[in-house]
């Protein structure tokens, strides 16, 4: 079992982090997101190595992570598509836009492909009711869309 | 009277409008100069004399929010000034812009509010899910910053001040001011019981004041105009509701959007003249101000004889034409909110669009409180069962009983954000639920979008 560690880089991220609260605790989730934009999930170890690294318990931490829903409790693919559903969404048709990715992914939702490319999430609201329908892919949004252009995005994804 | 106004949106569209030189062109941080240089007696006048109420939802007047704060502040108590652009409200997607459209306004927004209530460092509260918003708020502090804007003498004057982004996980609940402080302390995002209030122990155990993103971005704004013109704007000044703001719309309108107008626009106003008019015909209703606001049907007349209500002038008339402000919605028996409406057009299968946001809340449940998380859970289970057509008269009755149960009975406004759009949907459609239950969802369209 390897020990996870923080690449120089995002060590140095982490202490530029720590210098902006009163407290190790409050950047407990800032540190949680450089370590899983390192690792891609948050595993046991990770969780171990953010408690030690910020005096808090392992439990604390473990508590955090699974509060929160942009933390992946488990291995995800390597892009993550998350469908926006909510009213305003579903409204100018979220649901035909899900059920296309569905389809042409092969994959219902919370399932990652088999090459391991792409995750398939729902979201509930990404405040962009006026732009709707759209999707998140990784940490772009895109806006007003047709079922054609999400097969656009989805070859750019999985080509 | 329709009256848009650009006070808040001058930069939207502006070609590299985000950055510190377009800010600067247009008198930006002049204001943030002559707050520090002002007494924070004269500064808190002036924000009470704008009547800005809070953008995020509640309403509260920010000028009186701001006096609340201990003064003066004691050395071992630090003050802090935290800003709440969670935004994870459905319907909801102004602050979004505002961060990364004009980014130079929240931050001059946020020294301006240090001073007004003796804090030297705000946190800024963002989802995480917005990075353009987060790039866009780092950059602006860091241009600010290498300005000497900000940092341990802005401006040359002594007194330190920090801006700093912090960002959430994804947890809607990180909207209401005291989970979202919890998330800044590094814990689950789990609300509070009040009191204490912020002002007395708020971030950190100290004293806090929690601003929504819009309402400290129009500080500037109202700070260079006067607080009392500033204030006039509105078609509420007289009930203490000033100033412009921004107002959404989105669901089935022609041109869904953000538009920036005075303080009294109507819903009708936002729908027809600047939303273009229901896409695909006739309205089946329209919530106005983020989800948790209680829905709205376009046929509803004011009923307000009484002469000290606060609408009366608009006894008689369609709720479509009253303005929107903080007590008149009140008094509608829904809720300003974060104005942003979303309509819903007469194809919509209303169960459904019921049954989406009941699964939002059971999603969005903390689950700290039992009526909620029971509550928002069963609520849900029930309309699922009635989209497939399988639910009971008695349990369209249980819907409303379970509502009623969570209301009053949480820590935070969650409760009641969930059960009262709840009720709404069922007291306002009584009818189309009978029938969609006595005939197996047959009488429902079985589609939200159009």
């Amino acid at each position: 079992m390897t020990k996870f560690a923080l690449s120089p880089d995002r060590e140095k991220h982490v202490e530029e982090i720590l210098s902006r609260y009163p407290n190790r605790q409050a950047a407990c989730i800032p540190v949680l997101h450089v370590c899983q934009e390192q690792n891609g999930w948050i595993s046991d170890e990770v969780v171990e190595w953010v408690a030690a690294r910020l005096d808090l318990s392992a439990a604390h931490v473990k508590g955090v992570v699974t509060f929160y829903t942009l933390f992946n409790k488990e291995p995800v693919g390597k892009h993550q598509v998350w469908v926006c559903r909510t009213l305003s969404c579903a409204l100018r048709g979220a649901d035909e836009i899900l059920h296309h990715c569905e389809k042409r992914l092969g994959i219902h939702v919370g399932e990652t492909t088999k090459d391991g490319k792409v995750t398939l999430r729902t979201a509930e609201c990404l405040a962009s009711c006026g732009t709707a329908p759209m999707i998140q892919v990784d940490k772009d949004y895109y806006e007003n869309l047709t079922t054609a252009e999400v097969d656009r995005i989805l070859d750019r994804l999985i080509k | 009277m329709l009256r848009q106004t650009t006070y808040l949106t001058k930069r939207y569209g502006v070609p590299e409008g985000w950055t510190l030189p377009v800010y600067e062109r247009d008198g930006g941080y002049q204001q943030a100069k002559r707050a520090l240089s002002m007494t924070r007696e004269a500064l808190v006048d002036e924000m009470k004399l704008a009547n800005i109420r809070g953008r995020g939802g509640a309403g509260f007047p920010m000028g009186v929010k701001w006096s609340f704060m201990p003064w003066p502040p004691k050395p071992e108590k630090p003050h802090y000034l935290v800003i709440n652009a969670d935004e994870g409200e459905p319907g909801t997607f102004k602050d979004r812009t505002i961060m990364e459209l004009d980014p130079h306004a929240v931050v001059e927004g946020c020294i301006i509010g240090c001073f007004g209530i003796g804090a030297h460092a705000a946190y800024i509260y963002v989802r995480d899910e917005l990075h353009l918003s987060k790039a866009r708020l780092w950059g602006a502090i860091k241009e600010a910053r290498e300005k000497g804007y900000l940092g341990a003498k802005p401006f040359g004057i002594d007194y330190p001040v920090e801006v700093y982004v912090h960002t959430g996980a994804g947890a809607y609940i990180c909207g209401e001011e005291t989970s979202l402080l919890n998330s800044l302390e590094g814990k689950r995002g789990e609300p509070r019981l009040k009191p204490p209030f912020p002002a007395n122990a708020g971030a950190f155990g100290m004293p806090t004041t929690v601003n929504n993103l819009e309402t400290i971005a129009a500080v500037p704004v109202a700070l260079a105009m006067g607080g009392d013109a500033f204030s006039k704007l509105s078609d509420l000044h007289d009930q203490k509701d000033g100033g412009c703001r921004l107002y959404g719309v989105s669901g089935h309108v022609n041109k869904p959007g953000i538009y920036e107008a005075c303080v009294g626009l109507t819903l009708r106003e936002l729908i027809y003249d600047l939303g273009g008019g229901v896409k695909g015909g006739e309205m089946l209703g329209v919530i106005p101000g983020g989800s948790s606001c209680p829905i709205l049907r376009p046929d509803e007349v004011v009923n307000a004889p009484d002469a000290k209500s606060p609408l009366h002038r608009w006894h008689g008339k369609n709720v479509l034409d009253v303005p929107m402000g903080v007590e008149t919605y009140r008094a509608l028996g829904t809720m300003l909110g974060t104005c942003c409406a979303i309509v819903l057009n007469k194809n919509t299968d209303i169960v459904l669009a019921m049954h989406n946001l009941m699964r939002f809340y059971r999603h969005e449940s903390c689950g700290q409180c039992t009526p909620c998380r029971e509550g928002s859970a069963w609520l849900f289970r029930i309309l699922d069962r009635m989209t497939h057509g399988e639910a009971t008269m008695e349990e369209l009755d249980r819907l409303h009983e379970i509502a009623d149960n969570i209301m009053g009975n949480t820590i935070c406004a969650f409760g009641e954000g969930t059960a009262m759009p709840a009720l709404g949907f069922l007291r306002k459609y009584r009818k189309e639920f009978e029938e969609y239950v006595r005939t197996k969802g047959k009488s429902g369209t079985g589609r939200l979008a159009l």
